[in-house]
């Protein structure tokens, strides 16, 4: 197995007295696609907003293709200075299940602010390379509108092309259809498909379990504060082993038909 | 009420008015960019990490925004120069009094208008790699005054309004040379009538101004 490109080991995370989870170890190699399921409440996205640091764990390590991130202590705590925050951020894409695109830039001007502002790059450039993953996201023509004039699918693309566009090492999707109508979930979730076909390294927070089970490799199922049962689609999702992902499951079959 | 309205008498001493309107322009042009951008920094300081410059900043809203504009010029003129040995003119005692009251009232107006963007704003920006400062000036300020343009504006009219004050210590200003041609010629009905009449005609445009401002920003939406 090659070296992996995210390395979680004995995260945990609590809010209060209410732990989230407790000892989560994960490695991600390159290409994985790894869906993380899990009942509302059950830590999935507080897992995946650790990874990136918008949570501060309260223990564990996190290494980024080999380079731990932020200094840990003995306690077990690490602290993240800014500085490694922001080299972390950097290098990690992030897409949110409110789009949470910048309402005051154009779309061009959202996919480009990152790589003029973060990455120093000049506004030409920058305004190239944002046409560019507009393209790949089938916006382009939407370069100079305001995210207030898109549908929601659509600024979920932009959103994505904004996080495409920092070459990040390693994508984190935060429930991306979630708050989408229906009829527009497909759209975001070919994109999804299209990047993961190109051997980008995901993990992907949903609750369409039969768009896990197409484009994931691997499903890590959150339950009882960790990583409860992780395995091929085949495994986790067509044989569960375990007890809380079969009653999910069966749960989530009620109204198929 | 049979009153014979003279204004000739006011129009006579029109350069006296005018020297006081250019006063007035120019203590309205300092205190609006001193109080402005003071507030800013003050209400970035209510923020602050530090918890001395946030109880700083905090005690500075309070004092300044609980005590009369008035008695504050009035300080800053006789008191100040009895505490350190310094010169302070007219102009710069009302500079003082009326900036430092108006970024009292700004900051408040700026920290509401940071408060109002969501959450999610932030940590967009953060998580493309943005440090705090950029994430203010490129994705929060900006959305921000937006959306408090018409409380700012309402400061900007005030602070105009409140040059007046400065009459208090003899800063030559328009309501200070109103008071001269009106106890010259005795017509104190007609020279505040024009006094009051200048205000508006110089301010209402200005606000005119600022609402096609407001529309303009608000293309986006």
């Amino acid at each position: 197995m090659p070296d992996p490109i995210l390395r979680l080991s004995g995260l945990a995370k609590s809010f209060d007295t209410n732990t989230v989870f407790e000892d989560v170890d994960l490695d991600v190699a390159p290409g994985d696609r790894i869906a993380i399921l899990g009942a509302s409440g059950s830590g999935k996205s507080t897992l995946l907003r650790c990874v990136n640091l918008l949570e501060i764990p309260d223990a564990g390590r996190i290494e980024l293709n080999g380079d731990v991130v932020g200094n840990p202590e003995k306690s077990g705590r690490a602290r993240y200075p800014e500085r490694e925050l922001r080299e972390l951020r950097k290098r990690v894409g992030m897409v949110f299940q409110q789009f949470n695109l910048f309402p005051h830039m154009t779309v061009a001007g959202n996919v480009a602010e990152g790589l003029v502002t973060v990455l120093g790059q000049s506004s030409g450039p920058a305004r190239e390379r944002a046409l560019a993953e507009l393209d790949r996201v089938g916006l382009r023509d939407k370069a100079d509108t305001y995210p207030s004039r898109l549908s929601g699918g659509q600024k979920q693309r932009v959103a994505i092309a904004r996080a495409l566009a920092m070459d990040p090492e390693i994508m984190l999707f935060d429930e991306p259809t979630s708050a989408l109508d229906p009829a527009l979930v497909g759209e975001v979730l070919g994109v999804i498909e299209q990047l993961a076909n190109e051997g980008r390294t995901m993990l992907l927070v949903t609750h369409e379990i039969g768009f896990a089970y197409h484009v994931a490799n691997r499903i890590a199922f959150i339950a009882e504060g960790g990583i409860y049962e992780i395995g091929t689609p085949d495994e986790v999702l067509k044989n569960p082993r375990r007890e809380k992902t079969q009653k999910f499951l069966a749960e989530h079959r009620r109204f198929q038909f | 009420m049979n009153y014979n309205w003279d204004f000739a008498s006011v129009f006579d001493n029109w350069w006296a008015l005018a020297v006081g309107l250019q006063g007035t322009l120019r203590l309205f042009a300092v205190c609006l960019i001193l109080g402005m951008s003071l507030g800013l920094l003050v209400a970035l300081g209510r923020r602050a990490h530090a918890k001395p410059v946030r109880w700083a900043s905090t005690g500075f809203v309070e004092f300044f925004r609980n005590t009369p504009v008035l008695v504050q010029i009035l300080w800053f003129y006789y008191a100040l120069p009895i505490l350190a040995p310094v010169e302070i003119s007219p102009f710069m005692a009302a500079i003082l009094g009326i900036s430092l009251n108006s970024a009292a009232y700004s900051a408040e107006i700026f920290r509401g208008g940071i408060q109002s963007i969501e959450p999610g704003q932030w940590e967009a920006a953060r998580a493309i790699g943005m440090s705090g400062l950029q994430t203010m000036r490129r994705v929060v300020l900006p959305q921000a005054v937006r959306r408090i343009i018409p409380s700012l504006t309402n400061r900007g009219v005030e602070i105009f309004k409140m040059t007046t004050l400065a009459s208090v210590v003899a800063y030559v200003e328009l309501l200070q040379q109103g008071k001269l041609v009106a106890s010259l010629n005795f017509n104190p009905l007609e020279v505040y009538t024009v006094v009051a009449a200048l205000f508006l005609i110089i301010l209402y445009p200005i606000v005119r101004a600022t609402y096609g401002l407001e529309r303009r920003l608000a293309r986006s939406d």
